[in-house]
């Protein structure tokens, strides 16, 4: 039995002396999707920019495929892909200065083949020499995961990715982590939504109060159950 | 919602244990440097006003010299002392070094401007003007500045580790550039020597005596005062702490 | 991807990001010309003393209008707020600093540049190149070296931009000095110069390896 990719022991912090998480313990293996769920403040974004290397834990140790994220920080950003609640990207540069620009900052080699590739896939193929500032808020989220994948991380983390997609859109996103998945990739994503988290990942696990409350296997699962699970828990 | 109720009330009683196990324990530190300072304030003053020869030049005002120097020299040990506590904190990560340093900002933010205040003084009683552009009283105002900054910053950043890393940073910078600083304002003022605060020559043993006799005690009051003072910051990040637990 | 492409990449990106904004070098320019033509007004300025006061008019111009550059250029690289975008990446945090350094030197030097003409005009003082150029270079590293970092530090802040100046005019006295005393020797000559450029020098060299060192201390979240 091989070591988990990605495993998260003890994990706390605290922002301004409050603590946002309290211990958490989670293990996921090479080629899985998890859900993460819980109310707002219950910690799931920090808990995603702790893994994307943008802030750093007080307690507890994070290991991606063995590489231990308060040592090997710059190695792990370089598997990580991220996808936040901003679009992460610069308005006056354009759609295709953005993506050659993370590229070079990521040592892409062929970034501007990868970039064709990724823009065409998210469909933004057209519009590549328009300045990111004139893009929609769907058209920007859609970028924002052609940024987060151009490096072919291993690691995909998103917070929050159906926020401000329309069908469409959230098509996309399910393919892509779907594609993800099936290139060996692993994947992180919170949601709000019941059904969605069930659909698209392969296991559930619930924050609450900064801490790991319910985890759990989607096979089989259903929506309704998973409600009722959650709602249990924060009780 | 039951859990993190439940683990709020665990962690207060935690906190409060360790807060209770500090407040009982004897300040024999603190009373033993209380009360030496208080001597030695005594002996001090006692000397100064008694004992130190009358300059012959200045006449009695000379004596601030004995209060002014003690004051700069706390003012600039205040700052060394930020800076290694900003190290400190950077190297090991522990928020005490940062508490440490956070008092001494603010006692030596206190003992500076005094220091500026009797130089002032002085200045006034030998050349009639309030302020002279000398390297050791334009140096010294600097230096006030950067230790005003350093409080401003850290109020304005609160009590996150953001703050203390950017503390820890200008302090750094700021203790080498002290020197820097001085050199160049001296330079500047040996082009234009305008009057110099301070005492010129060699000094009767008597009036080393006084100073050493006056720099130890003040040197005693800075340290009873550092206790107290890191009591305090521990005290107030106890106290954020509590708060944001129940919140 | 080496250390220097690193810079290289950063700093093509904010020049580029800053032509097409054109938010920052626009208002430096035009202040510092405005600090000029006050400081016209302000000082009484007969043939005699003009030689005093004008190098302290013109390092004054340099050192505000840098303050309002070094702010905006910090603060074009939050996006509401964060730097994550950068932050993310793989990047050295040293190459981060050295980008930011050198775009900060760049824009102060293009508003060097427009005002030593117009301040020669104004003041009508011989224009003098060549020996103004290493007293400008080593001043503007100076002030943009600490006005780097401490624009890292007080961006994290509400009161961004009263903290800045607040922060870096009292650490950048050497430098200030030593410029304004080297500029006006070149004006009138004098015997008995203390080596300002020597001290400058010293300062910068000093003060970059510091900020080198601990600006990854102030940028990491």
């Amino acid at each position: 039995m091989s070591a988990p990719y990605l495993e998260i022991k003890g994990l706390k912090k605290t922002y301004n002396l409050k603590p946002i998480l309290r211990g958490i313990d989670i293990v996921l293996d090479q080629g899985k999707c998890m859900a993460l769920l819980g109310a707002n403040g219950a910690g799931k974004t920090t808990l995603l920019r702790i893994l994307a290397c943008l802030t750093k834990h007080e307690a507890g140790t994070v290991r991606i495929d063995g590489l231990d994220i308060g040592q090997d920080v710059q190695q792990v950003r370089l598997l990580v892909g991220f996808v936040g609640h901003q679009p992460n990207l610069y308005d006056e540069l354009t759609i295709i200065e953005n993506l050659l620009f993370f590229g070079r900052m990521y040592s892409v080699k062929k970034a501007r083949e990868r970039a064709a590739v990724l823009l065409q896939r998210v469909g933004l193929a057209r519009r590549s020499d328009e300045r990111v500032g004139t893009l929609s808020r769907g058209q920007l989220q859609r970028l924002s995961l052609a940024r987060a994948l151009i490096h072919s991380p291993q690691l995909f983390l998103l917070d929050e990715p159906d926020a401000g997609l329309d069908d469409e859109g959230i098509e996309l996103l399910e393919a892509l982590i779907r594609e993800h998945t099936e290139q060996g990739g692993t994947t992180l994503f919170t949601t709000h939504n019941f059904e969605r988290a069930v659909k698209f990942s392969d296991q559930i696990c619930m924050l609450s109060g900064g801490r790991v409350v319910y985890q759990q296997a989607t096979t089989g699962l259903e929506a309704g159950g998973v409600r009722l699970a959650y709602q249990e828990a924060l009780r | 919602m039951a859990l993190a109720k439940k683990e709020a009330t665990i962690e207060q009683r935690a906190a409060k244990d360790g807060a209770n196990k500090q407040a009982t324990r004897f300040p024999v530190a603190s009373i033993i440097l209380g009360s030496l300072s208080l001597i030695g304030m005594m002996v001090s003053i006692l000397m100064i006003f008694l004992y130190a020869p009358m300059d012959a030049i200045q006449g009695n005002p000379q004596r601030i010299f004995y209060f002014h120097v003690p004051m700069a020299w706390l003012g600039m040990l205040g700052f060394v002392i930020v800076a290694i506590g900003g190290i400190g904190y950077l190297v090991k990560k522990d928020e005490r070094w940062d508490w440490a340093a956070r008092a001494s900002a603010e006692l030596g933010a206190f003992f500076i401007t005094l220091a500026l205040i009797t130089g002032s003084i002085w200045g006034r009683t030998i050349w009639g003007t309030w302020w002279t552009w000398d390297a050791r009283l334009t140096t010294t105002l600097i230096l006030w500045f950067i230790y005003i900054g350093y409080l401003m910053l850290r109020s304005y950043m609160g009590r996150t580790s953001a703050s203390a890393r950017a503390g820890a940073v200008l302090a750094i910078i700021g203790i080498i550039d002290v020197p820097i600083i001085y050199e160049s304002v001296n330079w500047w003022r040996t082009l234009h020597p305008t009057a110099q605060v301070g005492v010129q020559g060699a000094l009767p043993p008597s009036v080393v005596l006084t100073l050493m006799v006056s720099l130890t005690t003040f040197t005693l009051l800075y340290s009873f005062l550092m206790i107290q003072l890191y009591q305090l910051q521990r005290a107030q990040t106890l106290a954020q702490q509590l708060r944001a637990s129940i919140e | 991807m080496t250390f220097l492409l690193q810079v290289q990449a950063i700093l093509w990106k904010d020049i580029r990001c800053e032509l097409r904004s054109k938010q920052t070098w626009i208002s430096m320019g035009l202040f510092a010309l405005l600090v000029l033509v006050i400081f016209n007004f302000a000082f009484d300025l007969r043939v005699d003393n003009k030689a005093a006061i004008a190098p302290g008019a013109l390092w004054v111009a340099f050192v505000f209008a840098s303050l309002l550059g070094l702010g905006r250029t910090i603060a074009a690289e939050q996006e509401k707020g964060s730097m994550d975008r950068l932050m993310l990446c793989p990047v050295n945090r040293k190459a981060i600093y050295l980008a930011k350094l050198l775009g900060n030197i760049l824009f102060i030097t293009v508003v060097e540049v427009i005002a030593l003409p117009i301040f020669a005009a104004l003041f009508n003082v011989p224009l003098f190149t060549g020996e103004l150029v290493p007293i400008v270079l080593l001043g503007t590293l100076g002030i943009a070296t600490i006005g780097t970092l401490f624009s890292a530090i007080a961006a994290a802040t509400q009161a961004r931009e009263l903290l800045l100046p607040i922060l870096v005019f009292p650490l950048i006295v050497p430098v200030v000095i030593g410029a304004v005393r080297a500029t006006g020797a070149l004006m009138v000559s004098s015997i008995n110069e203390p080596p300002w450029l020597g001290l400058m020098l010293a300062f910068d060299v000093i003060f970059l390896s510091v900020s080198l060192l601990t600006f990854e201390y102030v940028i990491e979240e």
